[in-house]
């Protein structure tokens, strides 16, 4: 049985296909304003790359914030049951999934069969976010991919006042000035996310093991701070970003049987 | 007086307020609090009054919403440990 | 200070005028009493100089990288052209965001209690709901026939709803920040706001609107609506009583006010004296009444 998975995220869409359980392909576009174009581009290239047909697709479930907007998709899932799924089918001893991607952060407690529990989000505010990062590594003329490594790097952790990222943007902008390394103003950045993270993953009770998926789950450096907050180390796939598309498509599979 | 500690943002409301009219500066809810995010000092609201009262510690005033979080699970919520230790009431949070 | 006060004139193409004021026909040496405040907000400094509870001085700057110089800054532009020695000032209360760094003030007080009393004295007694929307933060303040503050709220946690954010978006859209407000009101009927609170998000949603051929005075509208409904609903916190004031830099907007008012059904006070100096000026009264507990203090000891 073939199905896919649609994760219509705040930034970037994810789509991925699956064969009986196993990941054929997948695929991503960054969200533009015609999201139904990236949409069909983002799928064709995953069919595309999985050498199947569209008719051939059982299935397709979309997840995400963008997920109503996927008018072709079969059915649709939270972010929250998808990636509870995924998480669980890639670590089956984890109970607790962190999901932190641009716009959005949430904490979900799952069940041994990938059922959600009980959750948390942060949203609508870029300070508990990627976007967070994302602003600071602009602000600090970094790329994105290069925060993880110079995070890694700092001697110490410097604190960081700011709880908003606008004004956290001239905070950096001060840092910069005294003469901090670049280094510790990225570290600062992470922690501060971290903080704000665990405390929102504490409020759904941590459950070993715990996991880290969305596109921040790239970030090593974030992933440090967060397992330094949570005192324990932290399950994270390869593709973190893929999560809630594979756990839509192992949804369109159960799904696919059922019907 | 009414002083209201917290803030707003996209995500959504988070205030405290002490009713300073109520609060009598015993303390119990600096001692209840896991997170440490009480004091009593003099009204830095109020210069001339001489009474001393509870204030939220300006460090916590940006992130309440995290502070708290740990007397704020998402599943059944038991008493807060700040209102229900304060005897003349004077301790309410708006979410 | 000459030097410091030609390097800010030169720097004169900023968003606002640097500017002092002084009661020439207020003779200082007869006074019982000179008290002084000085804010110290993170954008711009005040000093406000009182001679027995009479407005004498003022000035308004901009804040310099140090809280301590900003504020020696102010007070020296203040007094300048009065003759008044600085050695003449009974008593000096700092208030605003660099109040704990300056160190010849006799206390500290929070812009919170000066604003409500200096609120007080710029528009009368009937005043009783203050909203101050400055460049870093918003306070929504209720206070009482006295001044004294009865019920207050402040959001310096988030970017929206101050003049930072204003900022974010008239950077963005390229539209000087004095023609904001003006701009915003140039459209036939009200485009409906902008879904996101977070300027950050609210920055990428109006360049959505720009690429689906909004003009930037909608985007503006848009925006200017959204804060001022976000700023309504702030002050239903404290809850809003006549009379009611806007103070702080905001309050220079008019796309911001008028939207504020409609959706309240209240008109704001105006103003007799730039209600920017209230902070200062509160710090000023509270400076007079500490002044004078400290000499009554001094008679009962007999010091």
């Amino acid at each position: 049985m073939i199905t896919a998975g649609i994760d219509g995220g705040a930034r970037a869409i994810k789509v991925l296909i699956l064969r009986d359980g196993k990941q054929l392909a997948r695929s991503s576009a960054l969200t533009g304003f015609d999201q139904q174009a990236t949409v069909t581009q983002a799928l064709e290239s995953a069919l595309q790359q999985a050498g199947v047909a569209r008719e051939e697709l059982q299935h397709i479930t979309a997840t995400g914030i963008g997920r109503k907007a996927i008018s072709f998709a079969d059915s649709e899932v939270t972010e929250m049951s998808a990636d509870a799924k995924a998480t669980v089918s890639l670590f089956p001893q984890a109970r607790t999934v962190i999901d932190v991607g641009a716009e959005e952060g949430r904490a979900i407690r799952c069940e041994p069969d990938g059922r959600v529990k009980d959750f948390a989000v942060n949203e609508k505010c870029a300070a508990g976010a990627g976007t967070f990062v994302e602003t600071m590594a602009r602000t600090l003329e970094i790329k994105l991919e290069e925060a993880g490594a110079l995070s890694l790097k700092a001697e110490k952790v410097i604190p960081m006042n700011a709880q908003c990222a606008v004004f956290a943007e001239s905070e950096v902008v001060s840092l910069i000035h005294s003469g901090t390394a670049k280094e510790e103003i990225i570290r600062a950045v992470h922690e501060a996310m971290a903080d704000r993270i665990s405390a929102m993953a504490r409020r759904v009770g941590i459950e070993r093991e715990v996991a880290l998926v969305g596109g921040v789950g790239r970030d090593a450096g974030f992933i440090k701070a967060l397992a330094g907050k949570l005192g324990m180390e932290l399950f994270v796939p390869m593709e973190p970003e893929f999560a809630g598309a594979l756990g839509a498509a192992l949804i369109a599979a159960e799904r696919a049987r059922a019907s | 007086m009414l002083a209201n500690y917290g803030y707003k943002d996209g995500s959504g409301e988070y205030f405290i307020a002490i009713d300073t009219d109520k609060c009598n500066g015993c303390g119990a809810c600096v001692k209840a609090c896991p997170a440490d995010v009480f004091e009593i000092t003099a009204d830095p609201f109020d210069p001339l009054a001489e009474k001393q009262v509870a204030v939220i510690k300006e460090d916590h005033r940006k992130k309440i919403k995290y502070s708290c979080a740990l007397c704020k699970p998402t599943g059944e919520r038991p008493p807060l440990p700040c209102t229900a230790a304060c005897e003349p009431q004077a301790i309410a949070h708006s979410w | 200070m000459t030097e410091a006060v030609a390097t800010a004139q030169k720097r004169e193409y900023w968003r606002w005028r640097e500017y002092d004021w002084r009661d020439e026909s207020l003779d200082w040496k007869r006074a019982g009493g000179i008290s002084v405040g000085i804010d110290v907000g993170s954008v711009s400094s005040q000093a406000v100089v009182m001679c027995d509870g009479k407005l004498f001085a003022y000035s308004s700057l901009r804040t310099g990288s140090n809280s301590k110089t900003s504020a020696q800054r102010a007070l020296e532009v203040a007094l300048q052209e009065t003759g008044m020695p600085r050695e003449k000032v009974n008593y000096l209360v700092a208030t605003g965001y660099g109040r704990v760094n300056i160190p010849f003030a006799q206390k500290a007080i929070t812009e919170i209690a000066c604003h409500a009393r200096g609120a007080n004295f710029i528009y009368g007694p009937t005043v009783k709901t203050v909203l101050d929307m400055g460049g870093q933060d918003c306070k929504a303040i209720r206070c009482d026939g006295r001044g004294k503050v009865t019920n207050f709220l402040m959001n310096d946690k988030c970017a929206a709803g101050t003049g930072r954010g204003m900022e974010v978006m008239a950077e963005l859209l390229q539209i000087p920040i004095e023609d904001v407000g003006p701009a915003s009101l140039s459209l036939p009927e009200e485009p409906p706001p902008v879904s996101s609170t977070c300027v950050v998000f609210a920055k990428s949603e109006a360049l959505g609107l720009l690429r689906q051929n909004w003009s930037k005075e909608k985007v503006l509208g848009s925006f200017c609506l959204a804060m001022a409904h976000r700023t309504v609903e702030l002050l239903s916190r404290v809850g809003v009583e006549k009379d009611f004031a806007i103070t702080g830099g905001i309050s220079k907007n008019i796309g911001i006010v008028k939207r504020i008012e409609t959706k309240l059904g209240v008109e704001a006070l105006k103003p007799s004296i730039d209600p920017q100096i209230a902070g200062a000026l509160g710090a000023a009264l509270f400076a007079k009444a500490l002044y004078e507990k400290e000499l009554s203090g001094n008679a009962k000891t007999g010091s």
